[in-house]
Formats: C-alpha cells, structure tokens, sequence
C-alpha cells in the first residue's frame, strides 16, 4: 500500500482553487422518516477534481450520495449538479443529466442476466443510436482502461470483488462522464487490490478529466487519492479542505477520527507502549 | 389493579385501531402502487419508442419463454393429473344418480371457465411471480434498481414491462393449454371407465363449451397475469435487510398472489353471473 501512497506523491496534486463547482450542495436537510440524517449541509465540488467524502459508519456519507445522486428528495436545500437543481428539474431532464454523470457502486451493482461486456454497453445501448459493432469497440476500449480485457465473456458471478470494481468503474465511465460517483471503492478488498483501485481512480480523472466524489471510510485510501477531503461526523461536515490541511487540523474530532485509525491498524508495539506510557504521565 | 385493567382495554382497543388503521393504509398504498406501476408500463409500451426508449425485445422474449415454455413440462402433467381427477370425481358423483353420460357437460364447462385459469395462475404464482419477486428484490438489495435509476434507465420500463408483457400473453395461452390438456386427461379417463370413444367425447366437449365459456375462463387468466406480476414486482420492490429480506417477501407475494387470484375469480365469477 505504501508503494502505491508513493506513486500518488509522484502525481502532483493540480491547483484547481480557481475551478468552477461542478456541485453545489446548499443547506441540504434530508429524512429517512421522521429522523433528520443531514443537518444543512453546504457541500461543493470543483470541476477536475477529487473529493472525498469521509467519516465514520453511520456518519451520512450513503445519504448524501444518495441526495447527490437524486435517488432520495431532501426535505429542505438545494443540490445544483453541473448548474441544474435536482429538486426542481423535471424527470426528463433528469435523464438527460444522468448520462453525464457516472456511478460505481459499492458492490458494483452489475446486472446479472448479462456479461460484462454487455453490462459495460448497456448506458451507450441505452442513449445513442450507435450500431452494436461501435458500441462493442467503445466498451472494450474503457475495460482496457480498467485492465479487464479479456474478460469480456464472462458473467458477472464469475468475477473477483476487485474485478467486479473494475468492471464497474468501465461501465461508469463508458459515456464519458463529467463526474464519477464511487461508493466505499475499496471496501471489502485486500490492501493490495484496493491500492490499485485507487491507482485506476486517479488515472481516470487524469485521462478524462472528470471530476470525482468518493465515498469512504477508510483514511488510508482517503488520504492517497483526495485533492480535497470532506468529512463528515453524525450529520453534520466537520471540515473541508485539503489533505494536509485534514492532517494538520486541530479539530478534536477530527483528530479522533484520524487517530482511531492508528489504534486499529498499526500494531506496532512499540508505538504502542510509548502511547500507553506517555497517557500515564 | 382493576383500575390497571380498565384503562389498558380502552388503550388496547386504541392501539388494535391503530394498528389496523395502518395496516389499511399500507394495504391502499400497495394497491395505488400497484395501479401507478400498471399506468406506467403501459406508459412505457404504448410510447417508449416514440420516445426513443423502447421496451426492450430481447427481454421480453426471454421472459415469455421463462413464463410460458418453460412452465409446459409441470402445467401438462398437472393438468392432465387433473383432468383425470375430475373424470374419476365427476363419474362416482353422477353414477349415483345414474347419470354419468352427462359427466362430459360438467367436464367441458368447469374446466373450461374455471379450473383452467385457476391451475394456471396458481401454478404461475408460484414458480413466475416468487422468481420475479426474487428478483427484484434481490437486484434492489444489490443497487442494480439504484443503478438503473442514475444511469437514466427507468427501471419500471427495463424491468416491470417486459415481465407484464409476457405474462399478459403467456398466461392466457398456457391457460388454453392446460384447458386442453385436463380435457385431455379426462377424456382419457371417461373414454376407459365408460367406453366412450375418444371422438365422441370429443364431440361432446365441443358440443357442450361455448366460445363464451372460453373467453370467461381467458378473461380470468388475463387479469390473473396482470395480478401476479404486480404482486411480485411491488413485493420485490419492497425488498428490506438483505437475502432473508429476500425470502420473506417472495414467500409474502405467493400467498398474496395466490389469495388475489382466488378473491378475483369469486368476484369475476358473481359479476358475470349476474347479468
Ligand atoms: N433506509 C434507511 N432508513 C432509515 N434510516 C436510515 C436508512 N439508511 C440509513 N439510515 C440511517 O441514516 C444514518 C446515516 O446512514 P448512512 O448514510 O448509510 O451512513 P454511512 O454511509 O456514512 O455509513 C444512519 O444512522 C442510518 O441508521
Ligand atoms: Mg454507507
């Protein structure tokens, strides 16, 4: 994982402060029922970007996706997505703004009565008039992007998890997306594979240059791919910013957040002892 | 504690009230589900191409052979079972009265209108509207719903239409094959038991059923089809906590489909008597 967090560095993080937002979330309140999940939410994403929405289990991140995404009406505010409002536009020109938005789901979300390659067609069968022959050639030429030539015949049920997100992310990006929506990319794969998914996330935005949402909970894999992290805790958005500036920040929970982390995963017992002995100070 | 007692009756009866109460309201809510989802197909297949959004044939034709050909091997079987076993019933009842020639009057006529269609739906409840649930729900539980939504497919057109389609047209003519086939099956038996020639059972059976019998029984299969689907699709659709979410609600959309059929053709039979 550290060699991937290396080649990461490699890339230089663009300067996009002067780019316009792609999305504009404005004082978002959303329910499910009579509970209120998101407490007026102010929430931008800049065009070539990546941002990372980020906190704990239970924190609002599917919510807000789901908002984002128009598959749940919020009860109050407004969510502009590449200049229209979700709330007010009509459902056909709600399908017209989906074609330019890409979703790769948390458990890819494939469709099994077909195989990959027809799953990665389906978005172009769907909205152009193109003949199959085309069709065929566009949607191998994304799976080469994601490295999953060859595996075009195959259904679904026969793929890995970290096939499966591959495949996903080619049916994504398949119209050409301005913005591409991933749930939780790494959840459920081996350090390794999730590395490398999020090595195909930033190469996606450099060869497309779209911008993308990532939702995550895991810091490691936040902290390699983010331009921008935005982190969210109970409802609420604790802080946007950079990564460095996530890192640095004196916010306690915030910290909390980042040090829960060090607890769970790094083991190191050496770490741990100075930890357990400067606490008894 | 008697004080305790009679407070907590009023308080039982309200909470019962409440409870029906929302159970009606849950129950109407499925029902006008039911009817925007029936609207919408028909939406979908009246002018989804001219809205460049086709129902999709491929899928059609795929569900047509799950719902009809697939279905041949088990609704033959049982309905010529059946036919038999109304041969078999209809000759002990009517031998006591010595009547049994007239076996082949009751034999046409409530096959015909009545045994066909029942057979049938039932037997579809079960093994097309359960899958069809499954399904669903399982591609609910799974984002694929979610997934249709955001990548501008209206999921009522990918999914809910070509099932209705195909019931709609299978149904009806796998009921005309089980009418066949428990006619058959009874023939088989009467012309055994009683000596009949098959021809002249034939005959009689041709004889005896009216095109109005037929189309009373066809008519039944028809909003059968349309019941099982809609029971199935808003079951799977309401698909909650994983795969026992799953079974729970294909099991629920059986016994609901399959209560439906029966309440609709005890109506559909007191309408069409009446007149
Ligand atoms: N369908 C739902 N119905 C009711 N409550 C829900 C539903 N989905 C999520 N919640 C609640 O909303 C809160 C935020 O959930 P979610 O957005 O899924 O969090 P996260 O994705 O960050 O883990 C949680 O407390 C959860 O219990
Ligand atoms: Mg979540």
């Amino acid at each position: 994982m550290s060699h991937a967090a290396e080649k990461r560095d490699d890339r230089p993080r663009p300067d996009l402060s002067g780019a316009p937002n792609v999305i504009e979330v404005k004082k978002l309140v959303t329910h499910y029922g009579a509970r209120e999940i998101l407490h007026k939410i102010d929430f931008g994403v800049r065009e070539g970007e990546i941002m990372v929405i980020m906190g704990g289990s239970g924190s609002g991140k599917s919510t807000l996706l789901n908002a984002l995404l128009g598959l749940l009406r919020p009860t109050k505010g407004s969510i502009h997505i590449l200049g229209e409002d979700l709330t007010q536009i009509s459902d056909v020109e709600k399908t017209l703004l989906r074609r330019k938005i890409g979703v790769a789901f948390q458990g890819g979300a494939l469709f099994g009565s077909l195989n990959v390659l027809e799953n990665i067609m389906l978005p172009l069968r769907e909205h152009t008039k193109l003949d199959v022959n085309t069709m065929r050639i566009m949607a191998r030429l994304k799976m080469q992007v994601v490295s999953l030539a060859g595996f075009e015949h195959l259904n679904p049920s026969e793929l890995s998890g970290g096939m499966i997100k591959r495949a996903a992310f080619a049916r994504a990006v398949v119209m050409d997306p301005k913005i591409l929506f991933c749930d939780e990319p790494s959840a459920g794969l081996d350090p390794i594979v999730a590395a490398a998914i999020d090595e195909l996330i930033l190469n996606l935005r450099d060869a497309m240059g779209m911008s993308v949402v990532v939702v995550t909970h895991e810091l490691e894999s936040a902290f390699r791919i983010a331009d921008r992290i935005c982190v969210l805790d109970k409802g609420d958005i604790l802080m946007t910013g950079t990564v460095d500036e996530i890192r640095s920040s004196t916010n306690e929970r915030i910290q909390n957040l980042l040090n829960r982390r060090t607890e769970t995963e790094t083991l190191d017992p050496e770490e741990y002892l100075k930890r357990l002995t400067a606490a008894n100070d | 504690m008697s004080e305790a007692g009679d407070r907590a009756i009023p308080t039982r009866i309200a909470e019962t009230l409440d409870r029906m109460g929302r159970s009606a309201v849950g129950g109407i809510a499925e029902v006008g589900l039911g009817a925007i989802l029936l609207w919408q197909s028909v939406y979908w297949v009246v002018l989804g191409r001219h809205r460049e959004q086709p129902v999709r044939m491929a899928a059609t034709f795929e569900r047509c052979m799950e719902v009809g050909i697939r279905a041949l091997p088990i609704v033959t079987m049982l309905s010529v079972t059946m036919g038999v076993m109304f041969a078999i019933q209809g000759i002990y009842t009517l031998r006591v009265f010595g009547a049994e020639e007239q076996v082949t009057i009751g034999l046409g006529i409530s096959i015909v209108r009545e045994f066909g269609p029942l057979l049938t739906g039932i037997m579809v409840a079960g093994r097309t509207g359960s899958s069809l649930a499954a399904r669903i729900g399982t591609m609910r539980i799974s984002q694929e719903v979610d997934a249709l939504e955001v990548m501008g497919i209206n999921p009522v057109r990918f999914l809910v239409a070509p099932a209705l389609i195909a019931m709609v047209v299978m149904v009806p003519l796998l009921t005309l094959w089980a009418d066949l086939m428990m006619l058959t099956g009874a023939g088989w038996y009467v012309s055994v038991d009683m000596g009949m020639s098959f021809a002249a059972y034939t005959q009689r059976i041709i004889d005896v059923v009216e095109i109005d019998d037929l189309m009373h029984g066809l008519s039944k299969a028809f909003l059968f089809s349309i019941l099982i689907t809609l029971v199935g699709v808003i079951n799977g659709a309401n698909v909650k906590g994983g795969a026992e979410g799953v079974g729970r609600m294909t099991t629920r959309s059986v016994v609901l489909s399959i209560s439906a059929i029966i309440v609709t053709d005890m109506i559909f039979a007191f309408i069409t008597t009446r007149s």
